[in-house]
C-alpha cells in the first residue's frame, strides 16, 4: 500500500477520508474505525461471568478497569476455532446512546493492516449473505480489488449486550 | 471588574443551599414557639449573606427575593414584630422558593415566577401596616429604564469600620453613568480635633445621567452597604412614574433565556461534587504521605546496587512491613475524607414531618439520634430518598389520625423516631413509629389479589411483612399524593440494595413498626472473602459470612427432592451450590469433600457450597457496570493481588436466584438442578 501517493491525493482532492482497522473472522476481513480502538492485545486468559451467553468470554484487567471480552466468532454463530498465535483482543471504545463511554474487547482470528478509504468509497452493503447480520454493518469498502466489511460497533456491541439482559430475563 | 466570577458560583451555591438549610431548622425550632433572639439572628445573617452574595454575582431576582425577607427578619430581630405563626409560615414558604430559584439559576432553567409573586405578595402584606414606606419604594423593581437617576447615599458613620469605602461606590457608580453631578453634604463633620479618621460623616447626593442604567445596577453598587446607609434612589424623568410597574414583571434576567427546556430532567441530578473536608483529616493525609515517603526511600537503598546478603534482606523485610502499615492507614485516612455525618441526610426530616403532619392532620414528633454517626458520602447521597420513602410511610399509614391514637389509649401526639448507629461493620439506620403497625391480614389479602402468593401459601410473620417489598405492592386504602401508589417500597429495597445494603421491617399489631436499613461503612473497599469454585475465584464480603464449616453427612436434610438443608445447631439452612447456579464445572459434586459457608442477608440464611476457602484480604471493589452491565448475583468485581479479575458474590441477590431457581426446577438450566 503505498501510503504517501495516498496522502497526496487526499490533499489534492481534498475529499474525506477514513481509517480502518481490519481483521479476519473465518476468511473475511472486517473493518472498524480506528479511532475507536484503544488497544490490541493478544490473547490471556478471562475471568469467567456465570449466566451469560457462551459469546460473552468473561472479564480482563485493563489497567485498573474491568473490560468484558466478546469473541465475534461466537457472537456471529461462526464455527468455533481453537485460540492460536494469531488470535487477538481488539480493545474498543464504545459509544452507547451518543454519551456513555463503554470499552470493550473482542476476539479475532488476526488483525490485518489498516487501510486510509474515501468515506464516499464505503457503499451501502446490498443484503446479502456474509456471516455478519446486515444489520450491524455500516457499508463496504474496496480496496485493492479486495471487499471489505466496515462494521458498526457501536450497534454490535450494544446489541450484543442487548442479548444478554434478554437471557437473565427469561 | 474583570475577574470571572463564574468560578465562585458553585461555592456561592453550596453556602447558599447551606445557609437556607439553616434558615429552615431555625424557622421550624421558632415554630415551636421558642423565641430566641440568637435563633433570629442566625436567620437574618443565612438571609443576609444569600442577599450580598446574590447581589455580587448578579442575581438579582434573589437579591430582590431576599431584601424582602430581610425587612421582615430585621424587624423580628429588633422585636417590632411579633413570631406568629403565619409569619413563620411565610418564611418557610419563601425558604423553598428561594431554594428553587437558586437550583433554576445553577441549572440553566427558568425561574418560577408565579411562585415568587406569590410569596413576595405575602410577605409585602405582612411587612405592608408599617413599614409601607421602606418595602414597597425599595422593591419596585424598575425595569424600565430611565433618563438618569437620583441617589441620596448617607452611609452610616462606621461604614469605614466594616472595610468598605465610600470612594469605591461612588468611583463604580460613576462608571455607569455618561455623566454624574455629584454634592457632598458636609454638615455634620465635626471639629477637627473632633475627628475620628475612621468615622465617615459625609453624604452625597449623585444626579447620575445616562439613558440604560436600571436601578438594578445601581442598587448592585450599594449591595454590600445595604444595611450600613441610608440609600434613597429616584428616578430623575418625572412624567414617567414606575409607579405602575410593581413586583410582578420579576426581572429574571440571569436565569439567560435558556430554552432546554426538554431536557431539564437530565441534567437534574447534579449532586454538589465537592465535599468539605475538616483540616485535620487532611494534615493527617499530609502526614501520612510524608511517613510514606521516607518508607519509600528506605526501601529504595535496596534497589541501588546495596550487595544482597541476609540482614539486608532482614531490612527490607521489615521496611516492607512498614510499607504495609502506611499503605493501610492512608487508605484509611482517604476513605475517612469521603466520610460525613448523617446529619446531612436527616436535616430534612424536621421540616417533612412539619409539613406533612399539617397535610395529614395529624401530631408528630420526630426524634432523632445518632446524627453524627458518619456514612461514605455516596451512601449519603443516596439513601436519602429512601428514607424521605420510609419517613411519609410511616406518617402517612404509619401514625394514625388523633382521635383513633386517644381511642386506643395512645397519647394524641405520635412519635417517629429516626436513629442512627454503627453495629458490626454496618451502618444502621431505623425508622420507628408508635402507630398502628403493619396489618397482617390485609397485607395478605392484597398480596392474594395481586397473585404475589397462592392461596396455600403458608407464611411467617416476617415473610408477611415482606411482602410490602415486592413490586407493585400498595395497601393504602385512598391513594393520597404522598404515598400508596405502589411504586415505593420495592424502589425502597431496590435503592438500598444498590447501595450494597438491606431493609427490613418489623411490626407489632398497634404498637407500631420499625424499618432497619442497614448499609455497608464505605463503597470503596470491602473485605472479602475469597473461596474457589472449580478452577473460578470468587469473593464473598465477609461481614455477611457467619461461619464457614466442614459438611456432616448426617446433618444435610433433603427436601422434596430437589432442594437439600443443613442442620446447623437448632436451624435448618438450605444449601446452595454455587456451581450449578453459576454454571462452573466444580473439582467434586459431593458435600463432604468441600466446605459450607453460611451467609446471611436480610434476615435469611443459606450455606453456599465451595470447593475451597482462599484467605481473606480487603479488595477494591470495581463496577461490572462502567464497561457491561449488571449481572444477578454479582455486586462487582475487584482485581486480585496477580491482576486477574474475580467476582464479587453479592448475597442478597444470589438468594434472590437461588429462589427463583427453586421456583422453577422445570427448566433445567444449564449445570442442571437434576443432579
Amino acid at each position: 500500500m503505498s501510503e504517501t501517493a495516498e496522502e497526496i491525493a487526499q490533499h489534492e482532492s481534498n475529499k474525506e477520508f477514513k481509517e480502518l482497522l481490519t481483521f479476519f473472522l473465518a476468511g473475511e476481513e472486517y473493518g472498524v474505525d480506528i479511532l475507536r480502538v484503544q488497544e490490541i492485545k493478544g490473547w490471556d486468559s478471562v475471568t469467567n461471568i456465570p449466566n451469560t451467553p457462551e459469546y460473552i468470554r468473561g472479564v480482563i484487567n485493563i489497567r485498573g478497569s474491568i473490560v468484558p471480552i466478546i469473541d465475534m466468532r461466537l457472537r456471529f454463530n461462526l464455527e468455533k476455532k481453537e485460540y492460536d498465535a494469531t488470535t487477538v483482543v481488539i480493545v474498543l471504545n464504545v459509544v452507547n446512546d451518543g454519551k456513555t463511554d463503554r470499552t470493550m474487547g473482542v476476539v479475532v482470528d488476526a488483525v490485518s493492516d489498516v487501510y486510509n478509504v474515501p468515506i464516499d468509497d464505503v457503499k451501502a452493503s446490498p443484503d446479502f449473505g456474509t456471516a455478519v447480520d446486515t444489520e450491524f454493518v455500516t457499508g463496504l469498502a474496496t480496496i485493492e480489488e479486495k471487499m471489505i466489511i466496515v462494521l458498526d460497533i457501536d450497534h454490535m456491541l450494544n446489541a450484543a449486550e442487548l442479548a444478554v439482559i434478554d437471557k437473565i430475563a427469561e | 471588574m474583570s475577574i470571572d466570577l463564574e468560578q465562585f458560583h458553585e461555592t456561592f451555591f453550596e453556602e447558599s443551599f447551606e445557609g437556607l438549610d439553616i434558615m429552615e431548622s431555625g424557622l421550624l425550632e421558632l415554630e415551636q414557639g421558642d423565641v430566641d433572639l440568637e435563633n433570629i439572628n442566625t436567620i437574618f445573617r443565612s438571609a443576609h449573606s444569600i442577599k450580598g452574595g446574590s447581589g455580587t454575582f448578579g442575581f438579582t431576582a434573589v437579591a430582590e427575593f431576599t431584601h424582602d425577607m430581610e425587612t421582615l427578619l430585621d424587624q423580628m430581630r429588633n422585636g417590632e414584630r411579633q413570631v406568629t405563626e403565619a409569619v413563620v409560615e411565610t418564611l418557610l414558604g419563601s425558604v423553598d422558593v428561594l431554594r428553587n430559584m437558586l437550583n433554576a439559576i445553577r441549572d440553566g432553567s427558568d425561574i418560577d415566577v408565579s411562585s415568587v409573586a406569590e410569596v413576595t405578595v405575602a410577605i409585602k402584606a405582612i411587612l405592608g401596616e408599617e413599614s409601607a414606606g421602606t418595602g414597597s419604594t425599595e422593591t419596585q423593581v424598575a425595569a424600565i429604564p430611565a433618563k438618569g437617576w437620583q441617589v441620596n447615599f448617607k452611609p452610616y458613620i462606621d461604614i469605614m469600620k466594616t472595610g468598605n469605602d465610600t470612594v469605591r461606590l461612588l468611583r463604580e457608580l460613576n462608571s455607569l453613568a455618561e455623566s454624574a453631578e455629584v454634592t457632598i453634604n458636609n454638615d455634620s463633620l465635626p471639629l477637627l480635633s473632633e475627628l475620628d479618621p475612621e468615622d465617615c460623616h459625609q453624604s452625597w447626593s449623585i444626579n447620575l445621567i445616562g439613558n440604560d442604567i436600571s436601578e438594578d445596577d445601581i442598587r448592585e453598587v450599594f449591595a454590600w452597604v445595604d444595611d450600613e446607609c441610608e440609600l434613597i434612589i429616584e428616578s430623575l424623568a418625572q412624567d414617567d412614574s414606575s409607579v405602575g410597574s410593581e413586583h410582578s414583571d420579576n426581572d429574571c434576567r440571569e436565569t439567560e433565556p435558556n430554552k432546554r427546556k426538554t431536557d431539564k430532567r437530565s441534567n437534574k441530578p447534579v449532586e454538589s461534587s465537592s465535599i468539605r473536608v475538616n483540616i485535620s483529616k487532611v494534615d493527617e493525609l499530609i502526614n501520612m504521605v510524608g511517613e510514606l515517603v521516607i518508607t519509600q526511600s528506605m526501601l529504595s537503598r535496596f534497589g541501588e546496587g546495596e550487595e544482597f546478603n541476609a540482614s539486608t534482606i532482614e531490612k527490607l523485610k521489615d521496611g516492607l512491613a512498614q510499607l504495609e502499615g502506611h499503605t493501610r492507614e492512608l487508605q484509611e485516612s482517604v476513605m475517612r475524607i469521603r466520610m460525613m455525618p448523617i446529619s446531612f441526610a436527616f436535616q430534612r426530616f424536621p421540616r417533612l414531618v412539619h409539613d406533612l403532619s399539617t397535610t395529614f392532620d395529624k401530631k408528630i414528633e420526630l426524634v432523632m439520634t445518632g446524627e453524627s454517626t458518619e456514612l461514605d458520602k455516596t451512601v449519603l447521597e443516596k439513601i436519602g430518598d429512601p428514607l424521605v420513602h420510609l419517613v411519609r410511610n410511616s406518617l402517612d399509614h404509619g401514625i394514625e389520625s388523633p382521635q383513633v391514637r386517644i381511642e386506643s389509649g395512645k397519647s394524641e401526639t405520635g412519635v417517629i423516631e429516626l436513629s442512627a448507629f454503627h453495629q458490626g461493620g454496618n451502618i444502621v439506620i431505623q425508622i420507628k413509629d408508635d402507630g398502628a403497625g403493619l396489618n397482617k391480614d390485609r397485607i395478605i389479602t392484597k398480596a392474594k389479589e395481586k397473585g404475589l402468593v397462592t392461596k396455600e401459601e403458608h407464611l411467617s410473620d416476617d415473610q408477611i411483612y415482606d411482602l410490602i417489598f415486592r413490586p407493585g405492592f400498595s395497601t393504602a386504602d385512598v391513594v393520597s399524593d404522598v404515598s400508596g401508589r405502589g411504586v415505593g417500597m420495592d424502589v425502597v429495597r431496590r435503592n438500598i440494595r444498590e447501595l450494597g445494603g438491606a431493609v427490613e421491617v418489623k411490626s407489632t399489631a398497634g404498637e407500631g413498626s420499625v424499618f432497619t436499613i442497614r448499609l455497608p461503612l464505605t463503597l470503596a473497599i470491602l473485605d472479602g472473602q475469597l473461596v474457589g469454585i472449580g478452577n473460578e475465584t470468587y469473593i464473598l464480603p465477609v461481614i455477611s459470612i457467619i461461619e464457614s464449616l466442614q459438611v456432616k453427612t448426617e446433618n444435610i436434610n433433603a427436601v422434596a427432592g430437589n432442594s437439600e438443608v443443613y442442620r446447623l445447631r437448632d436451624e435448618y439452612i438450605p444449601i446452595v451450590r454455587l456451581y450449578q447456579i453459576f454454571g462452573i464445572k466444580p473439582i467434586s459434586t459431593e458435600l463432604e469433600s468441600g466446605l459450607l459457608v453460611v451467609v446471611e442477608a436480610e434476615g435469611k440464611k443459606i450455606a453456599i457450597y465451595v470447593d475451597d476457602l482462599l484467605g481473606q484480604q480487603q479488595v477494591v471493589i470495581k463496577s461490572l457496570e462502567t464497561n457491561f452491565k449488571k449481572i444477578e448475583g454479582l455486586s462487582g468485581a475487584t482485581i486480585l493481588g496477580d491482576g486477574t479479575v474475580a467476582l464479587i458474590i453479592d448475597i442478597a441477590g444470589l438468594i434472590e436466584l437461588y429462589q427463583k431457581d427453586m421456583a422453577n426446577v422445570v427448566p433445567i438450566k444449564g449445570g442442571g438442578l437434576a443432579a
